[in-house]
């Protein structure tokens, strides 16, 4: 095999294992945004809930415990929004907004008081953390030419979450076409009075909407911190929630598009982490920075509708207030 | 749930900010608590850090420069029913303006033609970076907040190629530019009141304070004394009557986004030109998104506004007091709280308003009802 399609096997490998925080994430907004609340508190949710692995897994010794803390902060997080939002009838954005900042401050104060590591958990040891899985005959497989390099290298030896991952879009999408619930949520985000008027309660389905969320960040947030990496960092979602966003609305709020924006912006991490310092031709120096950035470009520009329309649930954003 | 009365207007505008301001720093409190630290001395040296010791004043004057400009810079939008959560990026690429300015022309024009250059150049960056937003939400309907998220990162991004880039310092691996000349910088306040005999403590504080309140002067009257204003409060109030009125929404959306970015970009010039004087990587610091909890806090009014960037200038001030004075609470404690007033005082406005307008009613009425 040539070394230029093993590097590339690496980054697709690599592309995997960065992808998958983003396809949670992603998956999250899209339970949210589909009932009709914008939630820009995927990122905050990420960030709560990887401090959240991280410390209760190096207190307790256990990954699944940390997992299980993940996910009830981030749901406690989601349900701060929810409070706003679905009972109070706040600002979805502001509300999101606060949910952010709190998860920024609030980590690195609980960090320091348990820790006494300027924000960070300690590094995480094996029992701590997810171990890589591999996939049966990956060994005896890694030999035959293309299908069996393939097999050993892009597809064996990830972490549980991120076969989670792949596994979560179909069901996600099975559960938006073919169940009540999915089926429900989706109404209510494009027409909350038809919901209401058909004798279902639209607080309690866009409730049930927002912990969904929470519980999908929140395994995103226990794969950053107790998966991809080795204990919780300061500010370690750094900004892959708002990838995630883009992702999600650039998937057109469908589970299957958004999947491969994931894997796009995930491949354009690693494609990018890959190439700093290397020279290609014609262009000279890769220009890395601004490849981190093609996410946010694309996402804008397929907002702006150039390519393909983007259309957003009609009910997103605003609140639902019942009639007397 | 029977429908609340009105809330007066003075309780509206007094009253209920301070009672979710007051909920806000007691939820702080409890977070101190639970670190296991006093939440009366941390308040106490906050006050003290931020208010009493030498210079102390100075800087919480100078973190409220920053945050007069990022808050009139959301208010200005919000008046249009726009959220424009780009300040951040829009007051990173006006820094950008500001410094490619100076960079190009410090040896050749002196400061009074240099200086007026640069702001011009901050405000017209930050304009320019609101811009592409405001013309898609616009005309082609895309939702100013998404695509206001991703230009911060954009700017960011764009921000750290420059300044490792084209823009670097020769001879250095830090991503930062070169020193502008001693023409460029906007002269500190304690020199200038030095001039005139009065002795002040050093302080980052600079004549963009000045700006700043002329900038709030300038909201005020374009938003409540100008043509301009009045439709962009039209539209902020309903779209439809604005439509109706014969308002062209889709230009007033650019011109207001355009102040707004052009406001946020000229908290570049307190931080720039003002203090650090040469390029550096995220000067910005979060200031354009405090903006947000500034503007919610001071109800999108000048006046308003000014208070809360005072709020906000002593909180910063005295949050970094906190990492001196203790082992547990750092300056990241100023993000709960930020985060906390954001909960309370935004998302939350509308949760107090109906019991406390109950309330209010009910103690009016119950001289009247009460047996004679």
């Amino acid at each position: 095999m040539s070394e230029l399609a093993f590097q590339i096997l690496l980054t697709l490998d690599a592309t995997l294992r960065l992808a998958t925080p983003l396809i949670f994430c992603a998956l999250a907004g899209l339970f949210s945004e589909r009932s009709g609340i914008i939630d820009i508190s995927l990122e905050g949710k990420l960030l709560g809930s990887a401090f959240a692995a991280g410390a209760v897994a190096s207190v307790t010794g256990s990954v699944y415990l940390g997992l299980l803390a993940a996910v009830g902060a981030s749901v406690s997080m989601s349900l701060v929004h929810g409070f706003a939002c679905i009972t109070h009838r706040g600002n979805q954005i502001i509300s999101g907004l606060a949910v952010n900042i709190l998860a920024s401050g609030l980590t690195v104060t609980l960090g320091i008081a348990l820790f006494q590591r300027g924000g960070q958990t300690p590094t995480l040891g094996p029992d701590e953390r997810f171990q890589p899985i591999e996939l049966p005959f990956a060994d005896a497989l890694a030999h035959v030419p293309l299908i069996g390099v393939v097999y050993d290298e892009l597809m064996s030896g990830h972490k549980l979450l991120v076969y989670l991952a792949f596994l979560a879009v179909p069901l996600a999408a099975l559960a938006l076409t073919r169940t009540r619930f999915g089926l429900r949520l989706r109404a209510v985000g494009e027409s909350p009075e038809a919901v209401d008027s058909a004798g279902v309660s639209v607080p309690w389905l866009r409730y049930r909407a927002v912990i969904v969320a929470g519980v999908l960040c929140g395994i995103a947030g226990a794969y950053l911190s107790t998966a991809h990496g080795a204990g919780f960092i300061r500010e370690m979602s750094a900004g892959k929630g708002y990838i995630a966003l883009a992702a999600m609305i650039f998937g057109k709020w469908q589970p299957w598009p958004a999947l491969f924006a994931c894997l796009l912006f995930g491949f354009l991490e690693a494609a990018s982490s890959r190439l700093i310092g290397v020279e290609l031709p014609i262009i000279g120096e890769a220009p890395t920075d601004l490849m981190l950035i093609l996410p946010y470009v694309m996402t804008v520009v397929l907002l702006a509708g150039f390519f393909g329309r983007a259309e957003a649930p009609s009910a997103l954003g605003t609140p639902y207030v019942k009639e007397h | 749930m029977s429908s609340a009365p009105p809330l007066p207007r003075w309780a509206d505008v007094g009253l209920l900010p301070i009672i979710n301001l007051a909920i806000a720093l007691v939820v702080s409190g409890l977070v101190v608590l639970a670190v296991g630290e006093d939440p009366h001395r941390a308040i106490d040296v906050m006050i003290r850090g931020a208010f009493f010791y030498e210079g102390s004043l100075g800087y919480t004057l100078y973190y409220t420069t920053n945050f007069i400009f990022t808050g009139l810079a959301v208010s200005v939008a919000f008046h249009a029913l726009l959220f424009n959560i780009g300040g951040e990026g829009q007051a990173y690429i006006g820094g950008l303006g500001a410094g490619l300015v100076c960079l190009a022309l410090d040896a050749v024009l002196p400061g009074v033609v240099l200086i007026p250059l640069a702001i011009a150049a901050a405000a017209g960056f930050g304009a320019g970076w609101a811009l592409v937003p405001a013309w898609l939400q616009a005309y082609r309907g895309s939702h100013v907040v998404i695509t206001t998220i991703m230009f911060n990162f954009i700017a960011a991004g764009v921000m750290v190629s420059l300044l490792a880039g084209p823009l670097i310092k020769p001879g250095q691996s830090s991503p930062t530019s070169r020193r502008f000349s001693g023409s460029a910088e906007i002269p500190d306040v304690q020199e200038v009141l030095g001039l005139v005999g009065i002795e002040v403590a050093r302080s980052p504080l600079n004549l963009s304070f000045a700006l700043a309140v002329a900038a709030c002067v300038f909201v005020w009257l374009l938003i409540w004394h100008t043509r301009f204003g009045y439709a962009v409060r039209t539209l902020g109030h309903s779209p439809r009557a604005a439509a109706y009125a014969g308002i062209r929404i889709p230009r007033t959306i650019i011109a207001a986004m355009a102040i707004s970015g052009g406001l946020a970009g000229l908290m570049a010039v307190n931080e720039v030109l003002g203090v650090q004087h040469r390029l550096l990587l995220n000067f910005t610091a979060g200031y354009g998104f405090t903006g947000i909890a500034v503007s919610l806090m001071g109800r999108n009014h000048p006046i308003g506004i000014v208070l809360a960037s005072l709020l906000f200038g002593a909180l910063y001030q005295g949050g970094s007091e906190l990492d001196l004075e203790f082992q547990t609470i750092t300056r990241d404690m100023l993000l709960v709280i930020q985060g906390l007033i954001i909960l309370f005082s935004g998302a939350l406005a509308w949760m107090l308003n109906p019991p406390l307008a109950r309330l209010l009613a009910s103690l009016a009425h119950r001289p009247r009802e009460a047996p004679a």
